[in-house]
């Protein structure tokens, strides 16, 4: 029923995608999307998805996986190729009826767009299929960490997002459950229009948040039974070092955007 | 209504390294009228199990057969079917939304398109069955309720529904022996009096003891054992090595039986282990 959302959910196999320092595999996705967004032709298209392929295949994570974590948002996906195409002006017309006006730039455009929208979103969940929310986080602590100079909470986001991502797969599980329990008393979450189906939801959400908040005051007692009283003076369980594989990595991104950048020069 | 289980093997994320066989290959069939106690280890496949029976998980192959017609057919209107079987889930209480008490039972009924004097009259009628007093409860939120109470409700909101097949996932898990008590006997008259088919999920083989007349061992995914609860309880080896124990009379019985005592093998219900103590006390010639 909701199995299909792949963002946010670790896919735990061991590969050499896996063990790659999450620091690093960060800053790679980064520059991964910055790489996307300096694509200008379809060719430099077919080269991230080459890539993207590729890397999917040495983390042993199933393409189909991946494209999994498109799903939820194919609506934004066909809203942004609908948006661009109708709406960006141009000069020449391919086709022109009432008042629609579809010209070569917008179709360019709107290609341009979903396709980079299409890689942002494949990009970073092969950073959350390959790494575990809890090195995802530590990794973005340390990475944030020159900015606690400023006053910067680095690590009380970090530990938030730790335990949002957390708790993701469980609230998935929980909401998949009631809903059982509620279609077991005979609600009906699949027919209807659209507001007897919003009104629907109601048996579902209501406990939904009931558990979610009864589960953050648990969350909190625990940590605080623990001792949490923030990140000072924490020290951590397993540090982080770079390896080869990781320079190895990002000399393989260095590659993929010196291919773009020359591709722009050269087509 | 007859229920008829063929082959039934479920995966959970089929096709993903998350994969896990939760029903191997199951099949039994239960008759109406039937009391039927569902036990095995923590992740044998008992919760999956019940969520098949009425078409809330589809098997990944296998068939259920619910008076002879497949559950998972085209033509078949699982929502009617719903109401015939009723599922309390486990730890059901998470379930409860409404303001009131009454309005969160009533949405069973209401489901099901019944007239508002009607609503009314089922939902008196279910409280009463789990003995929740309606002039005091109906118009009190569910959230300011205890546990034991919360689950009594969620339960009413089940049988409001007058399932012809109760379902109940460990109705009786972390209450105290009271509401314990007072949810087996709820279940008992159920059965003798309303004639309800009841599949009961349990761990705890003295509630077993006291209301199955048959029961279904799981051990893996599997069906290891099927029998009446003195057949089942009588083989001592084969419970404790999947995991499970046995009553505590049947227990006793045995440690008496080893030091020597004569009762049968198969004793399991506190009062016949008690008739059979009675009888040696008298022919030792103590009273
Ligand atoms: N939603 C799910 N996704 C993946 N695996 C699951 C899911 N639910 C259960 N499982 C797995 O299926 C197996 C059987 O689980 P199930 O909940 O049916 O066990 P159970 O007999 O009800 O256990 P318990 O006595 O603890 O309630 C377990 O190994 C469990 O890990
Ligand atoms: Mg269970």
């Amino acid at each position: 029923m909701l199995k299909n959302i792949t963002l946010g959910q670790y896919y735990p196999v061991d590969s050499l995608i896996h063990r790659l320092d999450p620091r690093i595999k960060l800053i790679l996705t980064i520059a991964f999307i910055v790489a996307v967004f300096m694509v200008h032709t379809l060719a430099g298209y077919a080269v991230i998805f080459a890539f993207v392929f590729w890397l999917s295949r040495l983390a042993k994570v199933p393409f189909r996986m991946l494209l999994r974590g498109l799903k939820p948002l194919r609506f934004i996906v066909i809203l942004t190729f609908l948006l661009n195409l109708f709406f960006t002006p141009g000069e020449k017309v391919l086709v022109e009826f009432w008042i629609i006006r579809i010209t070569e730039e917008s179709l360019l455009q709107a290609v341009h767009y979903s396709l980079r929208l299409i890689f942002l979103v494949l990009g970073t969940s092969l950073l959350t299929l390959t790494t575990s929310p809890v090195s995802l986080s530590d990794a973005i602590e340390i990475l944030l960490t020159p900015l606690k100079k400023i006053r910067f909470p680095a690590h009380e986001l970090a530990m938030m997002m730790t335990i949002a991502l957390r708790f993701i797969p469980t609230l998935l599980e929980e909401t998949d459950k009631i809903m059982k329990a509620q279609m077991a008393r005979g609600a009906d979450f699949e027919s209807g229009n659209l507001f007897n189906r919003a009104r629907a939801m109601v048996p579902l959400l209501v406990p939904l948040f009931v558990s979610a908040f009864r589960r953050a005051g648990d969350l909190a007692m625990a940590m605080e039974s623990r001792c949490y009283h923030g990140g000072e003076g924490r020290t951590r369980l397993r540090v982080l070092k770079i390896q080869n594989n990781d320079w190895a990595a990002c000399g393989i991104m260095v590659l993929l955007i010196g291919l773009i950048v020359l591709e722009g020069i050269l087509l | 209504m007859s229920i008829e289980v063929r082959h039934l093997t479920h995966t959970y994320s089929e096709g993903s390294a998350l994969s896990a066989v939760a029903l191997d290959d199951v099949s039994f069939s239960i008759q109406d009228g039937e009391f039927i106690g569902l036990i095995g280890h923590t992740g044998s496949g008992k919760s999956t199990l019940v969520q098949h029976l009425n078409g809330l998980l589809k098997p990944t192959s296998g068939q259920i057969l619910i008076d002879g017609e497949d559950l998972n057919g085209e033509k078949v209107d699982r929502r009617a079917l719903r109401r015939r079987i009723g599922l309390v889930f486990q730890y059901p209480e998470y379930q409860l939304f409404e303001e009131t008490v009454a309005k969160d039972i009533a949405f069973g009924p209401k489901n099901q398109g019944l007239s508002a004097g009607e609503i009314d009259a089922r939902v008196r009628y279910a409280m009463d069955c789990v003995h929740l007093d309606y002039e005091k409860y109906a118009e009190k939120s569910p959230f300011e309720l205890s546990g034991g109470q919360m689950r009594r409700v969620a339960i009413a909101g089940v049988l409001a529904m007058k399932p012809s097949t109760l379902i109940l996932d460990e109705p009786t898990a972390g209450l105290d022996p009271r509401g314990r008590d007072r949810i087996l006997s709820m279940l008992e008259d159920l059965h003798r009096k309303e004639n309800t088919t009841v599949i009961m999920v349990s761990h705890s083989m003295d509630d077993m003891a006291r209301l199955a007349t048959r029961l279904i061992v799981m051990a893996n995914g599997k069906i290891v054992a099927s029998g009446t609860p003195r057949e089942i309880f009588s083989q001592r080896e084969m419970m404790t090595s999947i995991g499970l124990g046995i009553p505590d009379a049947a227990r006793l019985c045995g440690a008496l039986r080893e030091k020597g005592y004569d009762l049968p093998a198969d004793l399991y219900r506190p009062e016949e282990l008690k008739q059979h103590l009675l009888r040696l006390w008298k022919e030792a010639g103590k009273c």
